[in-house]
């Protein structure tokens, strides 16, 4: 660890502001309140979460997580996610390049716009879906002469997971290509350099770690979504079931360990996350610190 | 001569190629998959008629709905925005030991499924719960009522507050509060009148952020709201019981009036942050 720079460096910080400390006890009792506070309001949920799933021992935490709908709904669940992420990281990326590198009439609507699936309940994200492609839908006529189906079927569960994660990657890269601008760019397309070879050689390396933060939230949000797909899922075990579908089914037939079980595999995955994201930005930040700012005029 | 015309309405725009391409692709996805199912709501709202939605969206159900929505959604994000910046202060201002897992756990309610975070608060806070024990004893029931909810959406909220307010106090000036220092004020009266001001708008949205967050939250407060109507039935359920009864019409005028509230809440939060923009 490099716990010995970053101290001396905070010590002479510190120096620097000793008419700001705030007071010992001070500090321990803030310190001490918020660390109570995050034990037990987000701690505790991911420790009961494996304790309850180990209760009645390894045999049955394995057969729930081996069990064939368990797997079913897993496979389902990659799916989901092998479907919305690649879709949302090539809209993000090219959202955010129009928007930050051109000036048009409607830029500042159009990110309004690319939030608001933000704002729509995962409740109310299925429900426009069922009002869509539903028995009674806007396209039911259509789709009956197809003889296709998309609600209560997998098709149903790609496009909601698809809706609910829309704006991540966008919102991420955006940020990360607004802060960068675009004089790199500019200066390859006076040398002569096609569209392409700017974004593959120039714009791609620089936003390379806040792409890869952006799939990895897009990734834990497509496989963990719950209320939009349940609304459009119908529950059918073993076809439309994703594994946090199949947690609310073991869960409502009082299989309290098995529905843990599968729900500890979601916590893996959310751990998992976590510690890639931070990754991610200590090697962002090591960039950063890098001397790419040479560049800068 | 054609080519210089062109790289004149370009310079206007900006010089990169591509414009066309990008534009018309991410307009297109954005049409197909967010504008047109949305219109789809909003057509289906408008054929109703005035009176019908009005019957409907101020039924004595969908009026208690709003209200446990609103008032939990409302009161988490009252107790997030004390913690949050406390547990903001925190990361900025101290370091200690285990700072780093702390901030990393910080985001765990933005990664965690909501449907696991709702089974396993039931799990806490229900009457054979490891905190749902001493309280029921204590005569105070946590889980399947009012309390639950509320428990659930400050899980599901804290994020919104602790990532707006961190880097607004790591951005503050230090000198500022020197100067408050040099002339005299206490340290309560620094962070009162000095520094809590300046973190207001990220305050502001912060808390816009997690209360329109919690009007729409499902998954984590289904499990452990006990979903009695006209008691325990928050709004989201409320649309998945009429759906389940087919009542495609209810279930319509309810997801319109919760979104325009969660339209109307984010709106005000864009208009905070452009005007402290602007002051910048």
């Amino acid at each position: 660890m490099s716990g010995a720079v970053s101290r001396v460096a905070v010590s002479s910080h510190r120096h620097e502001r000793a008419a700001l400390e705030d007071g010992a006890l001070a500090r321990r009792l803030l310190i001490g309140g918020a660390t109570a506070f995050l034990g037990v309001v987000l701690l505790l949920p991911l420790v009961v979460v494996f304790s309850s799933a180990l209760k009645q021992g390894l045999g049955v935490y394995f057969d729930a997580i081996t069990d064939a709908e368990t797997l079913s709904s897993m496979r389902l669940t990659l799916l989901a996610a092998a479907v919305s992420v690649p879709l949302n990281l090539v809209f993000g990326v090219a959202a955010a390049w129009v928007i930050s590198k051109y000036e048009f009439p409607g830029k500042g609507l159009l990110t309004t716009l690319i939030d608001l699936p933000f704002s729509v309940s995962p409740v109310v994200a299925g429900l426009i879906f069922v009002l869509l492609f539903g028995a009674k839908g806007w396209f039911a006529p259509l789709l009956q002469a197809l003889d296709l189906k998309i609600i209560f079927s997998v098709p149903g569960i790609l496009i909601v997971t698809t809706f609910i994660t829309f704006p991540l990657v966008a919102r991420e890269v955006l940020a990360v290509m607004q802060a960068q601008g675009c004089d790199e760019e500019e200066a390859a397309l006076t040398l002569g350099a096609s569209g392409w070879t700017i974004f593959l050689r120039i714009t791609l390396p620089k936003i390379k770690w806040g792409v890869l933060y952006a799939v990895i939230l897009c990734n834990a949000r497509a496989m963990g979504e719950f209320g939009a797909v349940s609304v459009v899922s119908g529950h059918i075990r073993g076809e439309t079931n994703t594994l946090p579908l199949h947690v609310e089914i073991l869960y409502g037939e009082y299989h309290f360990a098995a529905a843990f079980a599968v729900a500890s595999l979601l916590c893996l995955l959310a751990v998992a996350t976590l510690i890639i994201k931070q990754w991610v930005e200590w090697q962002a930040a090591r960039h950063r610190a890098g001397g790419h700012e040479g560049i800068a005029p | 001569m054609a080519k210089r015309v062109q790289a004149g309405s370009w310079s206007k725009r900006g010089v990169l190629p591509g414009f066309g391409l990008t534009l018309g692709f991410v307009l297109l996805y954005m049409g197909l998959l967010v504008l047109l199912p949305l219109s789809a709501l909003i057509a289906k709202a408008a054929g109703l008629g005035l009176s019908e939605f009005w019957r409907i969206a101020t039924d004595p159900r969908a009026l208690a709905a709003y209200r446990l929505s609103f008032s939990t959604s409302m009161a988490a994000a009252v107790v997030n925005v004390f913690f949050g910046v406390l547990v903001a202060w925190v990361l900025v201002r101290y370091s200690f030991p285990g700072r780093k897992l702390m901030d990393a756990l910080i985001d765990l309610p933005f990664a965690l499924p909501t449907a696991v975070a709702g089974i396993a608060l039931t799990a806490i806070y229900a009457s054979t719960g490891w905190i749902g024990e001493p309280l029921s004893k204590l005569g105070i029931q946590a889980a399947f009522s009012p309390l639950g909810i509320f428990l659930a959406l400050t899980f599901i909220g804290l994020p919104f507050i602790v990532r707006t307010v961190q880097p607004v106090l790591e951005g503050l000036d230090p000198s500022v509060e020197e100067a408050a220092a040099v002339l005299g004020a206490s340290r309560m009266t620094t962070f009162s009148r000095v520094i809590l001001p300046a973190l207001y708008p990220s305050i502001l949205t912060g808390f816009g952020l997690a209360f329109a967050r919690g009007i729409g939250e499902y998954g984590s407060v289904v499990f452990i709201s006990g979903n009695m109507p006209l008691k325990t039935e928050i709004a989201p359920l409320l649309i998945i019981t009429k759906l389940e009864q087919y009542d495609y019409q209810g279930a319509t005028v309810i997801a319109s009036v919760m979104l325009c509230v969660s339209f109307a809440t984010l709106l005000t939060i864009n208009l905070i942050q452009r005007r402290m923009g602007k002051r910048r």
